[in-house]
């Protein structure tokens, strides 16, 4: 054979292995696509089923009386006005603590002493408490401040909401205080801008939308919590505004009621489901915006 | 080791570096450099990657006392006064040793606020006195016309040479005596680069200028002094033009001339 023969022999023995290769590319391709797809659907599905649910049952439920009036004894009319009113303003001061608290920690640990033992240490514990179960917060705040108060109370439940606040907000000041490049802090320190000032007005500055986006989420995450609530805030029938009191909150609420047999409570729940999960999606959907403004 | 070669440059030291010593950890990156930068003229560092020419220009204005790992033994004088003794707040230090750096940096906030942020650190300015120093700022650093009507966006919507001259208008607003500049056009296109050459040669008039650069045309072209830098020894330091033409020695002329092995 000649060379020129050879060569285009090979030639096209390396277009067949080549071929070849890439049909079975092209078939795993395939195949993880159609995994993945399936996958999505899979978890699609259900939220759309939650999302129908809370639609349609809690639609039902709502009506004007569920924002004007108080929550009624079983088979007698009312709303939900004393547990609408209860979360809010336990998230809110839970928020209003834990926020500041987060975020000054968080700052420690990304600015002053990112590779100090007392960051390393903090950092463990920070993670213990953002996987911590919630009822274990929820007794905790039991045994430390309501035992000691001999009394049920909407502080109780704003500290224990607080106590979940607190790691998610450190968390993600922490992270996105990090993405921030260096070259960005050095820029602000060849200026002969002071530490705190840096912190502040630059690198804060840089990552704020970043930060926001780590409240909104945890306020997300706090306004659906149920058993930090049982054993601090407990419940309440009647309006109250005073925080020493035993408060009622939409999550507990809904937890009393829909395990009822009684219809009008059953109704009143899904009302209650149906605020939460409008009020975390509007949280999220800010959220977003949010991150997204920032480019 | 090369024993280093110091001429005495003809015009006033602005910055006399004596046996500078410079460590990370436990790597010796500058080893005994002694240099003196001359006042109001260009001086260029260039060397091969890792040669030590930005950690040099770093010890200027002390950047490396940001890393605790970092530090620097010897003189940096600046008038006569050691940089790295010094009681002086590193502030001040640091507002008459300006510096940009390789990749602009504006700040997060308007491209007013980017000029105004430095000046607000040392001087109490009427709003009326801040317009003028701003526009002034703008004006030195050859972006004047092209932001004047945009002033209130943001610093990070102009493109990336308009950006770097941004950062030298934030550097010049707060009137050092020497600016630093890391490498400032290595991010930059030919036309952008052009501009902030144009710049410098402006700026010697006013400023003391050190440059690191990696482009050597660049360096020919816009400096009066040339330090040529390896592993950590400054090789040769002169008049660019006789380091370009006549380099004293060899290890220099195969830099310059690429056959550098």
């Amino acid at each position: 054979m000649s060379t020129t023969a050879q060569r285009l022999l090979a030639k096209q023995q390396l277009a067949e292995v080549r071929a070849a290769r890439y049909a079975g590319r092209k078939r795993v391709n395939k195949v993880a696509l159609t995994l993945s797809l399936a996958a999505m659907a899979f978890g699609v599905f259900w939220l759309i089923w939650i999302l129908w649910e809370t639609l349609r049952l809690g639609l039902g439920g709502l009506a004007i009386s569920t924002f004007t009036e108080m929550t009624p004894p079983p088979n007698e009319a009312g709303g939900i006005l004393n547990a609408i009113f209860g979360s809010l303003v336990m998230v809110l001061i839970a928020t209003f603590v834990g926020t500041p608290i987060g975020i000054m920690a968080g700052i420690y640990l990304a600015e002053y002493n990112p590779k100090g033992w007392l960051s390393q240490v903090t950092r463990f514990v920070n993670d213990i408490l953002l996987s911590a179960p919630s009822i274990v917060i929820g007794l905790f705040v039991y045994a430390v401040v309501v035992a000691q108060m001999k009394s049920f109370s909407g502080i109780a439940g704003s500290i224990a909401l607080a106590l979940i606040v607190i790691p998610v907000v450190i968390r993600t000041t922490e992270n996105m205080l990090q993405l921030i490049p260096p070259g960005l802090r050095e820029a602000a320190y060849a200026l002969g801008t002071p530490k705190w000032k840096v912190i502040l007005s630059i690198t804060l500055r840089a990552a704020r939308a970043g930060v926001v986006t780590g409240v909104l989420l945890a306020v997300a995450r706090i306004s659906g919590e149920t058993a930090p609530l049982l054993f601090t805030a407990l419940n309440n029938q009647f309006w109250t505004a005073d925080v020493t009191q035993p408060m009622a909150s939409l999550p507990v609420t809904i937890f009393k009621f829909a395990m009822s047999p009684y219809e009008n409570w059953q109704h009143l729940a899904w009302a209650g489901v149906f605020l939460i999960t409008v009020a975390v999606l509007a949280l999220n959907i800010l959220a977003r915006v949010l991150t997204r403004a920032k480019h | 080791m090369p024993t280093t070669q110091v001429q005495t440059p003809p015009s006033r030291a602005k910055i006399s570096v004596k046996d500078l010593n410079f460590y990370y950890g436990k790597f010796h990156a500058l080893k005994s450099i002694n240099l003196e930068i001359p006042e109001n003229k260009v001086t260029a560092f260039i060397g091969p990657s890792g040669c030590g020419k930005s950690t040099l220009l770093r010890t200027f204005n002390r950047m490396f006392e940001l890393y605790p790992e970092q530090r620097a033994e010897g003189a940096i004088e600046l008038d006569g006064e050691n940089l790295l003794t010094s009681k002086q707040d590193v502030a001040l230090i640091r507002a008459k040793v300006g510096m940009v750096f390789q990749k602009p940096t504006p700040f997060p906030m308007s491209i007013y606020d980017n000029i105004a942020f430095g000046v607000k650190l040392f001087e109490n300015l009427s709003a009326s006195e801040m317009d003028d120093r701003v526009e002034w700022a703008l004006k030195k650093a050859a972006l004047w016309t092209e932001v004047r009507d945009k002033l209130q966006q943001s610093g990070s919507g102009l493109s990336g040479g308009q950006q770097q001259r941004l950062c030298i208008a934030r550097g010049i607003a707060i009137k050092p005596e020497v600016l630093l500049l890391d490498e400032p056009c290595s991010a930059l296109d030919p036309i952008s680069t052009a501009k902030i050459e144009e710049l410098i040669a402006e700026l010697k008039n006013e400023y003391t200028v050190v440059i690191v650069t990696h482009n050597m045309q660049q360096a020919a072209r816009c400096s009066d002094y040339t330090a040529y830098m390896y592993l950590g020894d400054l090789i040769e330091f002169g008049a660019t033009e006789q380091m370009f033409f006549k380099p004293k020695r060899k290890e220099t002329e195969d830099y310059i001339t690429g056959r550098f092995g």
